[in-house]
């Protein structure tokens, strides 16, 4: 097991950071009123491990035994089915809409319907009601979203929907103002601190404040990011060699580039790197890390003046990337047009 | 760690009560209940007392009233129980194709009704009602199937259509229905109504917490409930405050457009990227740094008008941006470094 799974705090009172978030949520839940959640946050700052504690308050111990089922729906016009994957429990459901793709509100719409039609029976704990916990909400498309509107309205009564995402920008007003917003913030260094200290204690083994150093500011808030660094460090060899950790691959491969496109600027080079940057999407590196690292690596080394260019046109190249269908025509706009940034400045000095 | 179970029994049977949400529970039962919205109330009410209603569009921003004022007058036209068989509700979350305009609505419109007795005295009504919620979502094409219907069907059915957005119903179906708008709440209605709603559900605050529910929910009445609700149940053993109300809101604290500010104005890309890392770690969302970072432009007196107009420009694009889907950081990083552009330019002149 994974000590990320393994370690998991799986109540609200196990918590380690974000206690007085911890405790009004105990409130809320004894008090039984119990209104729609949107819980969001950044990655690993712990959304999912206080869902899932959320659940566990209410529904006592039997809400982690969960089972996974795939399930298809008909689709009401074409013949072709749609399949979801289903993690459930008695109490409650857990879906990734986005996996829908296009059909999500078909998906919502059905799976909504279906549980507000059958209430649970066995009311233990505090909950009269089941929960339907949706993932990624700020991957579904507008038409679901409006779906989603009324229905939360008036199946309110048999069912609670807690809803996931990154980020409310692209979660619809109307959504949001009939939810209780839940921002959870990534944890400080000090708490992230405690939290390492405690699993290596619990795993019998010291960390260097180096290490600990190192480790913080590699995972970047991202607590589980850390611990899995963590992990990783460990299983090469304990008493640690070095307090160094290693870089990841693509982050090297991503300042590689970036120091040939301040090098040296030419169509030869444009080609050469459009091997690396296919390298880099054919191992799954999504484009939008790609061109937000690149343009983090330029800006450490160009000219004060070109910075505020490099900023603009990552902006404007990524927002292209999300409306066009191929990143790779627009990472690599982005590297020309960096080259042809750089090439002019070191020019205009001459 | 839990209590014993015959005691969650107990409050159990509290529960059922208690879940139900302050804005349906709140809900306006009669048309005079409606809050704030004289013109429509009067209209209205002179309809109901003829007993004949015209086909009816509401429509203004959400949270002002339109579902509460047709469900109102619905419960008025027919009562509890006949509102089952008489009433037929539609909204985004139904199948509202085209298929569903011809045969659903125009089945049941085509239905000739008795004429009903009415509650309180009041003259009952020879018709069906059909409610369009979010009328505004629906296809054109679906709008264009309903034209002759609400034509052929109006001996027997009336509609009402409600939308946030007059623009997106197609003209010929306005221009069948009396349109009716919704302006959002004022200050002193929208307070009226929390106060009232305080005392009755024992919420225990002063008057500051009112005026931040009025500032954060822009008129929105649906908002400003729910934010009471949250607040009062999320924050139960406390008195409320004002933090307690932005907090649950998700407004940004002050201090974090300061620091934004305060990190533009220093001309050190290092400084940015520290800044805009710590707000999205903060899970801060862009879209509401933009708006506040907004009316903070736009209020400081120390940025000049011109500056002013390219920045807002600037927010305007990485608004679209961001709905578009755009990466945050990216693009709360263009942002600040434009800003940071645009005032450290001005000490060079």
């Amino acid at each position: 097991m994974l000590w990320i799974d393994k370690h998991k705090p799986n109540s609200l009172d196990l918590m380690d950071y974000h206690l007085d978030l911890s405790e009004n949520l105990k409130n809320m839940i004894v008090g039984g009123d119990f209104p729609h959640l949107l819980v969001y946050g950044p990655t690993g700052a712990g959304k999912k491990t206080r869902i899932l504690a959320i659940l566990k308050e209410i529904y006592g111990p039997n809400a982690l035994k969960i089972k996974i089922e795939h399930k298809s729906f008909k689709h009401p016009t074409s013949s072709k089915n749609i399949d979801v994957t289903m993690i459930s429990s008695q109490f409650h459901i857990e879906i990734n809409p986005g996996e829908a793709g296009t059909n999500d509100r078909l998906v919502i719409q059905t799976i909504i319907k279906e549980i507000a039609q059958s209430p649970p029976i066995d009311t233990a704990y505090f909950g009269s009601f089941k929960i339907v916990v949706l993932n990624e909400v700020d991957k579904l498309s507008k038409d679901a979203q409006h779906a989603l509107r009324r229905t939360m309205e008036k199946s309110s009564s048999v069912c609670r929907l807690i809803m996931c995402c990154e980020s409310t920008a692209k979660v619809i007003d109307p959504i949001k103002s009939r939810c209780l917003g839940i921002r959870i913030p990534a944890p400080t260094t000090s708490e992230m601190e405690k939290v390492l200290t405690k699993v290596a204690k619990a795993e019998k083994f010291d960390i260097p404040p180096k290490l600990m150093t190192n480790l913080i500011t590699h995972a970047n808030g991202n607590l589980r990011y850390a611990l899995l660094l963590l992990e990783a460090h460990k299983a090469k060899g304990y008493p640690f060699q070095t307090c160094d950790l290693y870089q990841l691959d693509w982050e090297k491969y991503i300042s590689m580039i970036s120091g040939e496109i301040t090098t040296d600027q030419t169509p030869e080079k444009l080609s050469s790197i459009r091997a690396k940057l296919y390298e880099l999407i054919g191992h799954c590196i999504p484009p939008e890390l790609i061109i937000k690292n690149l343009a983090l690596e330029l800006i450490k080394v160009v000219d004060q003046s070109v910075k505020f260019e490099i900023i603009y046109w990552a902006s404007f190249y990524e927002h292209r990337m999300q409306l066009g269908s191929k990143p790779i025509f627009h990472l690599e706009a982005f590297v020309a047009k960096s080259m042809s940034l750089i090439k002019k400045h070191s020019s205009q000095m001459k | 760690m839990f209590e014993p179970k015959n005691n969650t029994n107990k409050l159990k049977s509290g529960i059922v009560v208690k879940s139900e949400p302050w804005v349906s529970k709140y809900r306006p039962k009669s048309v005079d209940e409606v809050a704030h919205q004289e013109e429509v109330v009067s209209a209205l009410k002179k309809a109901l007392d003829t007993g004949n209603l015209p086909h009816l569009l509401f429509y203004g921003p959400p949270g002002t009233g339109k579902t509460s004022a047709i469900l109102a007058i619905a419960n008025e036209i027919y009562g509890p129980e006949l509102i089952k068989d008489r009433v037929l509700e539609l909204n985004a979350s139904d199948e509202r194709g085209i298929d569903v305009v011809r045969n659903k609505i125009k089945n049941f419109a085509n239905f000739a009704v008795n004429k009903t007795s009415g509650v309180n005295g009041k003259p009952g009504a020879v018709f069906k009602l059909i409610i369009l919620d979010e009328a505004d979502s629906m296809t054109s094409d679906a709008q264009a199937a309903l034209r002759r219907t609400i034509e052929s069907t109006s001996k027997t059915t009336r509609f009402c259509l409600l939308c946030n957005y007059i623009s997106r119903i197609i003209d010929p179906l306005a221009s069948r229905c009396a349109k009716f708008r919704f302006k959002p709440l004022e200050t002193e209605a929208m307070i009226d109504k929390l106060k009232y709603i305080s005392q009755k559900e024992q919420v225990n605050c002063d008057d500051s917490v009112y005026s931040a529910i009025q500032e954060v929910s822009g008129g929105d009445m649906r908002k400003a409930i729910t934010y009471l609700q949250s607040s009062f149940r999320f924050y139960k053993d406390k008195r409320l405050t004002k933090d307690h109300i932005y907090d649950i809101s998700g407004t940004i604290p002050p201090s974090v457009i300061e620091s934004f500010m305060e990190a533009c104005k220093s001309n050190s890309f290092d400084k940015l990227k520290t800044m805009v890392q710590g707000i999205i770690s903060q899970g801060y969302p862009a879209s509401q740094i933009i708006s506040q970072l907004f009316d903070y432009i736009a209020m400081t007196k120390s940025i000049t008008d011109k500056q002013k107009s390219h920045i807002t420009i600037k927010i305007g694009e990485i608004d679209r941006n961001l709905i578009d889907g755009s990466e945050e950081f990216l693009q709360l990083f263009e942002i600040a470094s434009f800003i940071m552009k645009q005032l450290t330019q001005m000490n060079i002149d």
